[in-house]
């Protein structure tokens, strides 16, 4: 079953932005999506719409078959928002955010109260549960925000950049959580800024730039569209004066450190760059990539560089 | 969503009103019942002894049922405006906006949470007034009909307020330049058969008016107008009131773009 249908969404503001241009894109059920693009692609405003806060201006969107144009108070129970600004009453307890949130969506509060303190033991907030949010550090209103979105038990979670500005640890036990609930059937669709996080998290990518669709494809076959990576290798000795590597773009960032660019439609592989450097008795220490591999895709398709994948 | 979790949403909305003006009790309850304490003393008992009758009551009994329905009228609208203008200004009304509660839902929630605190002040300021006079209600259904339609629609129209305001100074304007002269030339303190018949004329175009005249009927058995009509104007009024604030959290682009 689809969980998302949107089919040709357009939506131009009063002020004559034309912020979707016709987006068309499909979500199965069970799925884990990332929606990627730069600021004002028109990912907010497809989130809006989905939760009526923006009113499209032509196009269809069904929600786990629910029509938002017929039907949007069903389509509306299926779906948990988490919206990329903090927006609870900082002046209420987490509890109380939590259990009226469910109240909204007509949940009796005797089952609120337990879900509400299922989701705060699972994200950490149970020792919160009496604290008034606007006392809750930077990532427990993360964490808040994120229960408050599932207490009404969603079957389609849409969170927009959950992880700004949250540190490492904590995002990766987030990252863990999404990935324990989308194991469970719950399907997700995820706007982040950190393509390593959409690379982790999301079998597939779609990428919105100027209210377009530019890419929608599973994210192993998306990266392997990957035209050139850049590499960035820890050399053990110094590299030679004269030092050049002919049919590849390098460039040497200090003497111990090399960065070089393997291009797929030249046939380069990695196996032949350390040949070639063992052959001028260069030791590799280590490597890594100079970019995320998403992000280096991300940036080429943004900027015309990669083809289209739709 | 089915009537069963409507009525679920209704009660976590007024259940969260109540949380909210009781919470914040000394900024919410008492400022109304000190202010009403005062007007007792100076109109009623300092001032009003000095007056004699008004429409054949002592001044302090003539004064009290309008200064319960001046307590009543301006805290029902109170809290609703700053409710309401509050959760839209954190944005936390998208908490509501997104969930699949009606807006008829919204708005009776929201009503209804500003009748309960505007009963709840306006009992306060009755049970101060003991102190001061001895009160008999002549009709109680008048009485407590009264209030209650006035508590409606003056917490409509603090909704309606809220949603076209974009700033704290636009929901202080309507109280200030509206609302209280509306109040003090309504009748709470004279009754408008001393008025110029210009304006006395003048003043029949002031809702508030009618619904001081038919508490004070509702508790004297006296008033300055018919009461049929006056009741029908209130009525009239939430009718008109309700269907412009419904159809405004429905469509008003200051909610949803």
């Amino acid at each position: 079953m689809k969980a998302l249908e949107i089919h040709d969404l357009k939506k131009t503001y009063t002020n004559g932005l034309e912020a979707l241009k016709g987006i068309s894109l499909s979500v199965e059920e069970g799925e884990f999506v990332a929606l990627l693009g730069p600021n004002g692609a028109g990912k907010s405003t497809t989130i809006s719409i989905l939760c009526s806060l923006v009113q499209k201006t032509a196009g269809k969107v069904s929600i786990c078959g629910y029509d938002i144009d017929t039907d949007f108070p069903l389509a509306k129970q299926q779906l948990g928002i988490v919206p990329q600004e903090f927006n609870f009453n900082s002046f209420e307890k987490v509890e109380d955010i939590l259990v009226t949130q469910a109240g909204y969506y007509g949940v009796p509060a005797g089952i609120a109260r337990k879900r509400a303190e299922q989701y705060m033991e699972q994200l950490g907030l149970l020792d919160k549960r009496n604290t008034v949010a606007r006392m809750l550090s930077g990532g427990m209103k993360r964490r808040l925000m994120i229960a408050r979105a599932l207490v009404h038990e969603p079957r389609i979670l849409v969170l927009d950049e959950p992880t700004a500005g949250v540190d490492i640890e904590l995002r990766r036990s987030m990252w863990q959580f999404l990935k324990d609930k989308n194991a469970q059937g719950t399907t997700i669709i995820l706007t982040t800024h950190y393509l390593e996080e959409a690379e982790a998290l999301c079998k597939r990518v779609a990428i919105i730039d100027k209210g377009n669709l530019v890419a929608d494809m599973n994210t192993r076959d998306l990266l392997k569209r990957l035209q050139i990576e850049t590499f960035v290798l820890d050399l053990a000795t110094p590299l030679p004066a004269d030092f050049s590597l002919p049919g590849y773009e390098a460039q040497a960032i200090d003497s111990t450190t090399l960065e070089v660019t393997l291009d797929k439609q030249k046939q380069q592989t990695a196996n032949e760059l350390f040949a070639d450097l063992s052959a001028k008795n260069i030791v590799v220490q280590s490597l890594r990539n100079k970019a995320n591999r998403l992000e280096e895709l991300f940036v080429r398709i943004l900027a015309g560089k990669e083809e289209s994948t739709l | 969503m089915t009537p069963a979790q409507q009525y679920i949403a209704f009660q976590t909305i007024v259940v969260r009103e109540i949380r909210r003006f009781t919470r914040i009790w000394v900024q919410t309850l008492v400022p109304p019942v000190i202010t009403m304490t005062l007007y007792f003393v100076i109109f009623g008992k300092l001032i009003g002894s000095r007056i004699g009758d008004m429409g054949g009551y002592g001044y302090m009994e003539f004064v009290v049922p309008g200064l319960i329905m001046m307590s009543v009228i301006t805290n029902s609208y109170s809290n609703v405006v700053s409710s309401f203008y509050g959760a839209k200004f954190a944005n936390n009304i998208e908490e509501l906006l997104v969930s699949p509660t009606p807006n008829w839902i919204i708005l009776a929630g929201f009503i209804i949470g500003g009748v309960a605190r505007g009963l709840m002040v306006g009992l306060l300021v009755t049970l101060v007034s003991l102190f001061f006079t001895d009160l008999q209600i002549y009709s109680i259904p008048i009485t407590a009909l009264v209030v209650f339609l006035t508590a409606v629609l003056f917490s409509i129209g603090g909704l309606i307020n809220a949603i076209y305001a974009n700033s704290f100074d636009d929901i202080s304007i309507v109280p200030t330049f509206i609302l209280t002269p509306l109040t003090y030339l309504g009748g709470v303190f004279y009754s408008i058969s001393l008025l110029p018949p210009f304006w006395a004329t003048v003043s029949q175009a002031n809702p508030v008016l009618y619904m001081v005249n038919t508490f004070r009927y509702g508790v004297l058995g006296h008033s300055d107008i018919d009461v049929g009509y006056a009741i029908a104007m209130i009525v009239l009024g939430v009718i008109a009131g309700g269907a412009f604030a419904l159809y405004q959290l429905t469509y008003s682009p200051r909610l949803r773009n």
